[in-house]
């Protein structure tokens, strides 16, 4: 019965091709705004996220905001952090030189720090070694220099055990940081640059200990990060550093700031959830309004076809036939609505992905794919449910004398 | 077969009560071939209605085939009208997105007949009225006279205890009209019962019974039989 009924409300609505498409295209529209557009907000906020994860998502990052008149130095700072609650401590300092090598000379920014910083942000080796505790303790003129400033200054990759000026000193490259162990600025950077070798960022690391001696405004701590032994100690981590850092800065909270990594990667995430959130609110209007004109055009069919049902109800059709014939003509429409914006969609999305090529990952969120055959159906249902109804109550002598 | 006892359908036109059907009684046999006529405006177009489910009377009662139809809900009388009766209209009223076997099929879906019988059951009454070679066509690529034979396949296919015509031949000229009168009349020597509703004397004349109508109640009633043998009844 189900089936032959289908079958009807097929004909019925193949039959008017192009009104059929028309009506259509409101739900097609509206699902492939739907589908596009959250997939795109989760493609930029999974690549963000992922960005920022890369770097690590177990350490914590600390600001000092108020020294209390007493600096933190390097070697209170080591003793400090000496405990095993903590699986790596790791000062930062930054500052700009020029850097030069032969005759190629360029502006690179210097971090000092110690050979823990490595470790927290998941950075690589190319090739060489990382900073040693000796390297700091003898503020030894060594660098370890990213992938980028290594083709930069050198015009290749393996140059540990070569030597770099930098503001006129001469520094030992010990070690070349992987290519894709670019920090997070520099890629950001060069993913938005448009010539990608004009904008390289180029970059060192350096003994923080050293850096203090060669820079005129690193003279204190005031940034470091620590990392917890795993992401689950992480809580355990945070209390302790909160408490040393009590004990340190008087008891004073707006002294520092301890930001959570994973914090940052949940905020971040829960941004994105609310940007698609909100997209597919938008969308999901233009669904509806899609169903608005699915109703419309029912309502027209139904008036339109007074006669078929008259001859139908006489012929025995019951409420339930008739009611279930236009309902499942509107069902009909708005699903392959919403199969043909599902297609579209993917099309479209495909093509994003092709022109974004590595910036953004853009794939379809099935998720949102099957919310919208649901939503589609739903509103298929809601919106055919007035005409349906309409149809099925009409007068089987009233629809028959009707000539229209 | 039928019976309607003191049957009125009022309709109010403003403060006035107009009886479309006062108090009507009539019976009608298994078998018969009876035609009811009337001038337009008599209430025999509600008495058909009436007759056919289509609609309720608003006093009196109305036993179809030993069921009194007082108080079906319209879900039980469609199913009533499915089973029970065959209509025939004027203009056909063939669905015209669908063709002729599509057409006759329909009462057997609403039956909810499985598909081979159905297949089986529409062969055989298209068949019977001569147009199997047409099946495949729509109403609108056969003539008026073909439109109105897939019609009384329709009716046929479910083998209704009543044929209910509406001017059957109201819409096809006089030669076709003779031809479907004659399917009429096959039906009838088959054993069937019908009802012919026409204002047309000269059709009604040739069901064994007429039964005239005339603002709303029912006048007279002619037996052919008694008329064949003054010698009249044929056109």
């Amino acid at each position: 019965m189900v089936i032959q009924t289908g079958k009807m409300a097929w004909s019925a609505v193949c039959a008017n091709k192009m009104r059929t498409f028309l009506t259509m295209l409101g739900i097609i529209i509206g699902v492939a705004a739907l589908i596009i557009l959250v997939s795109i907000a989760d493609g930029a906020g999974n690549s963000v996220s992922s960005q920022i994860s890369q770097m690590g998502s177990n350490y914590l990052s600390v600001q000092i905001s108020d020294n209390k008149e007493n600096p933190l130095k390097l070697t209170e700072f080591m003793a400090l952090f000496a405990e095993d609650e903590f699986a790596q401590t790791s000062p930062i300092g930054r500052t700009s030189v020029t850097g030069k090598s032969g005759y190629t000379d360029s502006s690179v920014n210097i971090y000092g720090t110690s050979g823990g910083y490595f470790d927290i942000m998941g950075m690589e080796l190319y090739a060489g070694r990382t900073l040693k505790r000796t390297d700091l303790e003898n503020c030894s003129y060594v660098i370890v220099i990213s992938y980028d400033t290594a083709v930069e200054m050198f015009g290749r990759a393996d140059v540990a055990g070569e030597s770099l000026s930098l503001d006129g000193k001469s520094f030992l490259v010990i070690g070349v940081l992987s290519e894709d162990s670019a920090s997070f600025s520099s890629t950001m950077m060069v993913r938005n640059g448009d010539d990608s070798s004009e904008t390289v960022v180029l970059e060192g690391y350096i003994p923080y200990s050293t850096l203090s001696k060669l820079a005129d405004n690193v003279l204190e701590i005031k940034q470091f990060y620590v990392s917890s032994a795993d992401e689950s100690s992480m809580d355990f981590a945070e209390r302790k550093l909160q408490e040393i850092l009590l004990a340190r800065f008087e008891n004073d909270e707006d002294a520092f700031s301890i930001q959570n990594q994973s914090e940052v990667l949940e905020a971040m995430e829960g941004v994105n959830d609310t940007m698609s959130m909100m997209l597919g609110g938008i969308a999901a209007i233009s669904l509806v309004v899609g169903g608005i004109g699915i109703m419309n055009i029912m309502l027209v069919s139904v008036t339109e076809r007074t006669k078929e049902i008259g001859i139908r109800k006489a012929i025995g059709a019951g409420k339930g036939s008739i009611m279930l014939q236009f309902l499942l003509e509107a069902v009909i429409v708005s699903l392959s609505g919403c199969v043909t914006g599902i297609l579209f969609s993917f099309i479209t999305l495909k093509v994003i992905g092709n022109v974004m090529e590595s910036a953004m990952s853009v794939s379809m969120n099935i998720r949102v794919a099957l919310l919208s055959v649901i939503f589609s159906g739903l509103i298929g249902i809601v919106f055919g449910l007035y005409p349906a109804n309409k149809a099925a109550n009409k007068k089987p002598i009233d629809a028959l004398r009707y000539s229209g | 077969m039928i019976q309607l006892q003191e049957i009125s359908k009022i309709y109010e036109m403003g403060n006035d009560k107009v009886y479309a059907l006062d108090h009507a009684s009539m019976e009608i046999g298994q078998g018969e071939f009876v035609s009811i006529s009337g001038p337009s405006g008599s209430g025999k177009s509600t008495m058909m209605n009436i007759i056919g489910c289509l609609d309720t009377a608003d006093e009196g009662n109305y036993v179809l085939d030993g069921i009194s139809i007082e108080n079906y809900s319209e879900r039980e009388l469609a199913k009533l009208r499915n089973k029970k009766i065959g209509f025939i209209f004027q203009n056909f009223n063939l669905l015209p997105r669908l063709t002729a076997e599509e057409n006759v099929e329909l009462p057997l879906i609403y039956q909810r007949v499985s598909v081979q019988e159905r297949k089986r059951r529409v062969r055989e009454a298209l068949g019977q009225v001569g147009l199997l070679e047409r099946m495949g066509h729509c109403p609108a690529q056969l003539s008026g006279g073909q439109q109105q034979r897939v019609a009384i396949a329709r009716a046929l296919v479910t083998k209704p205890s009543l044929f209910l015509a509406d001017e059957p031949t109201g819409n096809l000229d006089s030669k076709t009209g003779r031809e479907i009168m004659g399917l009429f009349h096959t039906l009838h020597e088959a054993g069937n019962t019908i009802v012919l509703i026409t204002h047309d004397n000269q059709i009604a004349k040739e069901a064994e019974r007429t039964i005239h109508i005339r603002d709303g109640k029912v006048r007279e009633e002619n037996h052919r039989r008694e008329e064949q043998d003054r010698g009249e009844g044929t056109w």
